[in-house]
């Protein structure tokens, strides 16, 4: 027997049976809107959560396990807190764009979110060139820590800004060019369709050595561009104490690190996306069931982060001038190479496909 | 050098010197704040005193007097020499910098300079180091008081 | 008209920076003013004096008992060594006959101390270039050591364990089970040091060539410990002015020649495992006797000057004393390590980046209590 049914379609006819198709129209959008914001302020939290357990247990330690069961709740607790927390800045801070600047961070890290395929039906917004729009998208982020560290009138934040400034300009270089690497067996910078080829077979399975290469250059400059360890040096706290954001405090601040959780969350979901075959399960053995290409998609993307996070509580961080020789002198010159290589294979045909 | 050897070898030098007594610990040498500077200078660049090593700098108020201890020692020879000299002037003494002799000596002459009021001429960089600039007398001497600040037994 | 632009033409503004007296990376209340061009450092100038406590005024109207209690307070890492070199420069100038039993003892703990000292360092160094978890492992080794100390002394940090004439009371029955177990311990768990940071090649990039001190400078800046070990000047006290227990035993010098943060790391790293071989040589063989002299419960000094240098883990502590005759000292100074280790900061860290002047003040180990004394 073969069973196949849909939440989201069921519920598309569903309103659209109910209501004008404008008004359905306008429901649905906001609809879908909600449920990404749930999304990522769970998901958000309970990366800050995992975090912390992954870290403790890096660390020898237990880590948060005290409110709600195995610590839980705690996040949830950590946000309340921080809600009702006074709002602090500086005197002379631009306050207009001080205050702007936490909502660039978050706007842009939750309009990423909405081009990942979680499973066949489940993804908002099927853009025809989706790891465009991702690398784009991912890029704006930046100017919201740039503005921040600028804007809040202090030096360590500014070096942070200015540190974050250039690295991620340098590393999103990288991410582009691997990820290019990528599209070229694709042929396409669709989501969806990027997630139909890897019907035959994963993407690091089908370009290989190539491939290999170009992850291990993804995750490296993907940890990069998200400001984590080794390459947390905008908030290299020995160097800057808080980096670009010293100055914010309460809810604003909360929107600086969750944006840093779900950023990271992100690049691990570009990640599952084109090397591990988003919402395909290995070898095919619960294609019968396409609802749980969401466990698929969030486990290979949480064992992802676990990887990001593995670096972050073992590496120490690199100098500033070390970051960018990494980047310009090694990284971009092999990924170039990575590229032509790949084209190569393609044009001989050497990929493998099952 | 030993301790006998060392006195002979100094007293052979043209520095007015008084010598300590042969039951101190290291071989102690007095010498006038006029002479201090060279008499550094040539203990550092004598191949057979060699004292490339202060490893202690310290003033003391003997009330009337004020004194500025050098403890030197050389890496090459490992023997150990106490130069002290002394001035009378106790308002504001002036005393030689050993700064560009030995560069640990600028911090322990600003810590002397913040404590005991000793100024130190030629020194790089000569104010208060761990008390603040506007802060009146010097902690160290004997007659500083301090109502708020310290306890008397 | 064509015109050459000249490097200084081109040259950004300098700016202040001013990092601490609360910052992560100081360690404590120090104050540093950086004047930095972009990320390039241009000048360190510290300011001292946040948590001076004035001990060298305090010892003036204190007995010599009492003052053993305030060095604890100096660099609390090595409180050990700090109380027993106040102690053998008084006995030193009673001229008393300490008993073997007190000398062994004395270096067990002083070794036990260092290695707890550098253990915290270890942790601590890896927290300042951003390696986190090192700060867990460091102290998960330096708790074991922690725990013997209570269960000797009843104190973890500052100590008292000593007192002019010897020991406060005798070591507890477990000691030297304890200090075994934590030996074998340990000797499994350093190697777990190099491999989690010594060898990463990010630390090692952080730390070689960064922050180089000459031998010369070492020693004109008077440092002294690792740092001017790691410069290739041999300064350890213990090896060149004995005390205690350490003209008994034989232990090698760990001395590194490139004069680099990496250099000061490994002198580090090695003085760990000469202060396990020291402790494995004396641990089996503490002399029975007493566990002190019988000293005047109101100790008088002879008139004159004493001076004594011991080993601390973060190099050459000088007791000074100038005694009158009286029951107080006329005039005490404590040449503390840290004081003149941090005096070269300046000359290491100009022309680095802001980070590698975090490395190399890591490498110099300040405790900044110890500074302001």
């Amino acid at each position: 027997m073969f069973l196949k049914f849909s939440i989201t379609k069921t519920i598309h006819d569903w309103l659209f049976e109910l209501m004008p198709a404008g008004v359905a129209g306008v429901v649905e959008m906001i609809l879908i809107a909600v449920v990404y914001l749930l999304i990522f302020a769970v998901a958000g939290l309970y990366l800050v959560l995992l975090e912390r357990r992954v870290a403790a247990w890096f660390q020898l330690r237990l880590g948060p396990n005290r409110v709600g069961y195995q610590g839980l709740l705690q996040t949830m607790a950590d946000a309340l807190k921080l809600v009702s927390k006074e709002l602090t800045g500086t005197e002379k801070a631009d306050k207009f764009l001080y205050n702007l600047a936490p909502y660039f961070v978050i706007v842009t890290s939750l309009m990423a979110l909405s081009v990942f395929p979680f499973s066949e039906e489940f993804q908002a917004f099927d853009i025809n060139i989706g790891i465009f729009f991702l690398t784009a998208i991912s890029s704006i982020g930046v100017i919201g820590i740039l503005l921040g560290g600028w804007s809040s009138n202090n030096k360590f934040a500014l070096i942070g800004a200015m540190r974050s400034g250039v690295q991620t300009i340098s590393y999103e270089l990288s991410v582009g060019l691997s990820l290019l690497t990528m599209v070229l067996l694709t042929e396409s910078l669709q989501l969806s369709e990027i997630v139909a080829v890897q019907k035959n077979g994963w993407l690091i399975v089908q370009g290989h050595i190539p491939a290999v290469i170009a992850f291990v250059i993804f995750m490296i400059a993907g940890t990069a561009e998200t400001n984590r360890a080794p390459f947390d040096l905008v908030e290299a706290e020995s160097e800057l104490g808080a980096g670009f954001h010293t100055e914010y405090s309460g809810m604003k601040f909360a929107y600086f690190f969750l944006a840093e959780f779900i950023n990271m969350f992100i690049i691990a979901a570009i990640g599952t996306t084109v090397f591990f075959g988003a919402w395909l399960s290995p070898f095919g053995i619960t294609d019968s069931i396409p609802w749980l290409g969401v466990f698929w998609f969030l486990g290979k993307t949480l064992l992802l982060v676990f990887l990001m996070m593995w670096f972050r509580w073992t590496f120490p961080r690199l100098r500033v001038d070390q970051l960018l020789r990494l980047e310009w002198k090694y990284l971009l010159p092999i990924n170039l190479f990575n590229l032509v290589f790949m084209a190569g294979l393609i044009w001989l045909g050497l990929t493998i496909k099952f | 050098m030993q301790t006998e050897a060392l006195q002979k070898y100094l007293e052979a030098w043209e520095f007015e010197l008084t010598f300590g007594e042969e039951t101190d610990q290291f071989l102690n040498v007095n010498v006038h704040p006029h002479q201090l500077l060279e008499f550094m200078r040539k203990l550092k660049s004598d191949p057979e005193t060699y004292f490339d090593y202060l490893f202690c700098l310290t003033a003391v108020d003997w009330e009337s007097t004020m004194e500025v201890v050098y403890h030197l020692e050389s890496t090459k020879h490992r023997h150990i020499l106490v130069v002290r000299t002394k001035t009378d002037e106790r308002a504001t003494p002036v005393l030689d910098s050993v700064s560009n002799i030995w560069a640990t000596a600028e911090f322990h002459e600003r810590e002397a300079f913040d404590f005991f009021g000793i100024h130190f001429k030629d020194h790089p960089n000569l104010k208060r180091l761990f008390l603040t600039e506007d802060w009146k007398g010097y902690p160290l001497r004997k007659d500083y008081t301090d109502e708020a600040n310290m306890v008397i037994k | 008209m064509e015109k050459t632009l000249l490097y200084e033409e081109l040259k950004s503004q300098e700016y202040f920076i001013n990092m601490g007296p609360q910052h992560p990376a100081t360690h404590g209340v120090l104050r540093l003013l950086l004047t930095v061009d972009g990320e390039i450092i241009k000048k360190v100038e510290p300011d001292l004096g946040y948590i001076h406590r004035s001990i060298e005024k305090m010892c003036e109207r204190d007995s010599y008992q009492q003052i053993v209690h305030l060095t604890d307070r100096m660099d609390y890492l090595s409180s050990h060594i700090n109380n027993e070199a106040v102690c053998l420069t008084v006995e030193n100038a009673l001229q008393l006959d300490i008993p073997d039993r007190v000398k062994v003892i004395r270096t067990i703990i002083g070794e036990l101390t260092r290695i707890a000292s550098h253990c915290l360092w270890w942790g601590v160094i890896g927290m300042d270039l951003g390696a986190l978890s090192t700060y867990f492992y460091g102290f998960r080794d330096r708790e074991m050591i922690n725990d013997i100390f209570e269960e000797t002394c009843g104190a973890r940090l500052t100590m008292n364990y000593n007192i002019p004439g010897g020991l406060m009371f005798d070591i507890h029955p477990n000691f030297v089970k304890r200090t075994k177990e934590f030996i074998t311990h340990f000797r499994n768990k350093l190697p777990e040091y190099d491999r989690l940071l010594t060898g990463n090649i990010i630390f090692q990039n952080r730390m070689k060539g960064v922050g180089i001190l000459s031998r010369e400078d070492a020693i004109s800046f008077g440092a002294s410990g690792p740092v001017g070990r790691g410069s290739g000047y041999s300064c350890d006290v213990r090896k060149h002015h004995p005390y205690s227990a350490y003209d008994k035993i034989s232990f090698k010098e760990a001395l590194q020649t490139e004069g680099d943060s990496f250099a000061r790391y490994r002198v580090r790293i090695d003085e760990m495992w000469e202060s396990m071989n020291i402790i494995e040589q004396l641990i089996d063989n503490i002399p029975e006797g007493d566990y002190k002299v019988a000293t005047n419960a109101v100790i008088k000094l002879p008139k004159g000057e004493f001076y004594q240098k011991v080993e601390t883990a973060r190099g050459e502590l000088g007791v000074y004393i100038i005694s009158t005759g009286t029951k107080n000292p006329y005039r005490m100074k404590f040449r503390s390590p840290g004081f003149s280790n941090l005096s070269l900061l300046n000359h290491i860290a100009v022309g680095g980046k802001i980070g590698d002047l975090v490395a190399s003040m890591a490498t110099l180990d300040l405790v900044i209590p110890d500074i302001d004394r």
